[in-house]
């Protein structure tokens, strides 16, 4: 009975505490899924190194965790949001509606984009071509718009094998799906000459709108079971793969390293994803992370500005650091990175 | 006189519809052995694919160095104070592994090719921070030589369970054949071996890149707190609720329409809980994120029904006739109740909220929700407030987080927090089974 009514009043003193005011003492952060790997050991690496409690990160995807960071200023809503994308203007107008007005964005590095497929299997070399010949919903043949023919890759491209297309790519709310489109399809569409047809064909009221549903057209990908969406994590694509070998799959290059046992990677237009071949901009397919810090935070979270600094700092986020050796392409404008975190600049100029 | 037949020969004989019916029976025996027979073999595969592959985590692979902690690289003043000593980072603390490596490798005899950089690269990224923690808990060690038990990467510990094979690393660059000739060295030479992790079970979680040191401990305390929660509120809420509504409410269509209610919410997808948790704790009422009290409030809402159900199922087991005998010499309603009635359905009341308990241990939907999936479990809480205020994870929640790691070795890691969580909900219920056989009553 004791212990009831010790728990009791320590719940009741607990929930008395946090409604008054609970000093938080650690870094909250919350976002993109690709960027958690870094943000963890940044985050472990800080808790071990400063005298304040090790950060908490949370995943959820960019636009999940942008949301929650928009939601206002206090001790209740998170001081940190990861994304693999840039913050998009609705969600910063969204921020200055609550208040959220002064936002320091921190681009931290690259990641690459692999295609990986199982171990035994073919081998493949792909440009952008392919996968939009792939994977496009609606193709030009003769002039003409006509919905995907191909089934096989040597359909596609006469020096692949006899394999049957199966894609799975990331799903529409991962930040990958985006710069698949714009990297790999849309490329591809506009390298076979499609764009302008379907621009040509494309009815708007001004070309900004025309140009938008052309581009809608190329990226659309193909809905009869041959492109996947995958919307969990690469766990996920990889135990498709391994189900179906005949299966290709879209990676981040940092998974990929881990997991060289049972895939292969193909490369894009001739290159071999590395980080180096990213970092000095060879292979196509990469984008730049980021995490957004919220300026009215800094001096009230105790740690914030620390952990800030201490994510791009040279011993953690440079080349020979342990971001790098988990698969981040490190930025070479680091050196300015670090400048606009020690100076706080806000986003739009202005202090 | 007829003859008499040889014993044993029955007499009776069967005619036709009775052998029919025989055979029916005997047929629906067998369905319900074949019933019986598929959910046990069931039950052993997926025992035996769990203990399989999750008994790995519970060994982890160490290596035993001497290290040499140089004054001139941890205290370049040589005043001991431990706030210079603390500007170190663990970063300064590679020089000290490189060098007892090459010391080892020296001492042992061993040949290679490896540069001091890629010996220390087998060592875990959590070996610096042991070694500046022990540093910083008492100063005066620097200028000594200590040996230590370091935790290995998780490639070679992979190597050593078998999950790293000399083909397969063929295109991995954490590791080459080189480092693994001298981990086979170091394994004839005795320093190197795999032994009984305590780590996993009372460690805090590790980022991507140690896997070799993520521990469940923290997490486990997170289940705790939200348990603490779960019981504090969902027993005395429960138990006053089917109280009334057994003993005291009167029968009508309110109590009806209530009854239904009860009914349904404990079929309520545990998800839809989750939800409501993010809009009225955290959005409205400002609890903080991520913390287990939150948690536990969430999970009270969804044990509520199953122990209001359980409690007025063992309510309703007690014979009218002690109520009424208790009535009939005088007490009052309440006093029937409190004195005889609840002792007599205690029994069932406690299985049915253990089970309750139980169900809710396992429960990783609605923690979704509330930010209790992710890097969280990295600081064990020093009080209860901390542990019911500060951010944690629990159990089913760690699990589904490590088996989404990159790292395969976060995955053999998810299966071995299978297994705790397994025992844990295995030692609930035969708990509750236990107390039912002692002190359940019958009539």
């Amino acid at each position: 009975m004791s212990l009831t009514k010790l728990t009791t009043s320590a719940l009741a003193i607990a929930a008395v505490s946090a409604t008054a005011a609970a000093a938080r003492d650690q870094v909250q952060v919350a976002g993109s899924s690709t960027v958690l790997p870094y943000a963890s050991i940044v985050a472990e690496a800080f808790g071990e190194n400063f005298d304040f409690p090790t950060p908490v990160v949370e995943s959820g995807g960019s636009s999940a965790g942008l949301k929650r960071f928009c939601e206002g200023v206090g001790e209740n809503t998170i001081d940190v949001a990861n994304a693999s994308r840039k913050i998009k203007e609705k969600e910063i107008k969204v921020c200055a509606e609550n208040g959220v007005t002064d936002i320091i964005e921190v681009r931290v590095g690259y990641d690459g984009i692999v295609f990986a497929s199982d171990i035994n299997g073919e081998t493949f070399a792909f440009t952008p071509t392919d996968w939009y010949k792939a994977l496009s919903e609606t193709l030009v043949m003769d002039g003409k718009v006509v919905a995907n023919p191909y089934t096989m890759w040597n359909e596609v491209n006469a020096d692949f094998p006899a394999q049957p297309i199966q894609a799975y790519v990331p799903g529409t709310k991962h930040g990958t799906r985006e710069v698949f489109e714009d990297k790999v399809i849309l490329a591809g569409c506009e390298a076979t000459g499609d764009f302008e047809v379907f621009l040509a064909a494309a009815t708007g009221d001004s070309d900004k709108a025309k140009k938008k549903a052309a581009e809608k057209a190329c990226i659309a990908l193909r809905t009869d079971g041959k492109s996947v969406d995958i919307d969990g994590d690469y766990t996920e694509t990889l135990a498709r793969i391994e189900s179906n070998k005949d299966g290709i799959g879209v990676f981040g290059l940092a998974f990929y390293e881990n997991n060289t046992d049972k895939l292969q990677v193909a490369t894009m237009s001739g290159v071999v994803p590395s980080t180096e071949s990213i970092a000095t901009g060879e292979y196509p397919v990469s984008r730049p992370l980021f995490f957004y810090v919220k300026k009215a935070h800094i001096g009230v979270i105790p740690g914030l500005k620390e952990y800030a600094e201490f994510f791009v700092a040279d011993e953690i986020a440079g080349p020979d650091g342990p971001l790098a050796e988990y698969g981040l392409v490190s930025d070479p404008e680091l050196a300015e990175t670090q400048e606009t975190v020690s100076g706080e600049a806000v986003m739009g100029g202005g202090s | 006189m007829t003859d008499i037949t040889p014993s044993g020969a029955s007499l009776l004989v069967q005619d036709a519809r009775t052998q029919k019916r025989n055979r029916a029976e005997a047929r629906f025996k067998m369905y319900g052995l074949a019933a019986i027979a598929v959910g046990l073999l069931m039950l052993v595969i997926l025992l035996t694919t769990i203990i399989s592959r999750g008994t790995g985590a519970f060994q982890q692979t160490y290596v035993t160095l001497e290290v040499p902690l140089l004054e001139a690289k941890l205290d370049k003043k040589g005043n001991r104070d431990l706030a210079d000593i603390k500007k170190v980072s663990t970063f300064g603390y590679a020089p000290l592994m490189k060098a007892a490596f090459e010391e080892k490798v020296a001492a042992a005899g061993i040949e290679t090719s490896l540069k001091s950089k890629q010996m220390a690269a087998l060592l875990s990224k959590d070996a610096a921070a042991t070694l500046r923690n022990y540093v910083l808990q008492d100063v005066d060690v620097i200028g000594q030589t200590i040996e230590f038990e370091f935790l290995t990467n998780s490639r070679v510990d992979g190597y050593l369970k078998g999950r790293v094979s000399r083909d397969s690393m063929a295109n991995d660059k954490s590791i080459n054949a080189a480092q693994l000739d001298l981990v086979d060295a170091l394994i004839a030479d005795g320093s190197l071996r795999k032994r009984f992790n305590l780590d996993f079970i009372t460690g805090a979680d590790a980022s991507d890149q140690r896997p070799e040191a993520a521990g469940m401990g923290v997490a486990m305390i997170g289940s705790f707190f939200m348990m603490l929660v779960v019981l504090a509120l969902a027993l005395p809420i429960g138990v006053a609720a089917s109280i009334y509504l057994e003993e005291f409410a009167p029968k009508n269509w309110i109590t009806d329409i209530i009854e239904v209610n009860i009914s349904n919410l404990a079929a309520v997808p545990s998800i839809v809980f989750g939800i409501l948790g993010l809009a009225v704790f955290i959005n409205y009422m400002h609890l903080p994120n991520s913390a287990p009290l939150v948690g536990g409030l969430v999970l009270t809402l969804m044990t509520l029904p199953t122990i209001i159900i359980s409690t007025r199922a063992s309510l309703k087991s007690v014979p009218p006739s002690i109520r009424d005998a208790a009535l009939g010499v005088g007490a009052s309603k309440m006093q029937s109740v409190f004195h005889h009635v609840l002792p007599l359905a205690a029994p069932g009341i406690l299985t049915g909220t253990i089970i309750g308990l139980a169900q809710a241990l396992g429960e990783t939907a609605p923690l979704l929700l509330i930010g209790m999936v992710g890097f969280i479990a990295s600081n064990p809480p020093d009080g209860i407030t901390s542990g019911l205020m500060d951010p944690n994870s629990a159990m089913p929640a760690q699990i589904y987080e490590w088996a989404k790691r990159a790292d395969p070795a976060f995955y053999e890691r998810a299966w071995g927090g299978i297994i705790i969580l397994l025992v844990f909900l295995i030692t609930m219920n035969a708990i509750a089974v236990l107390l039912r056989r002692r002190f359940e009553r019958r009539w």
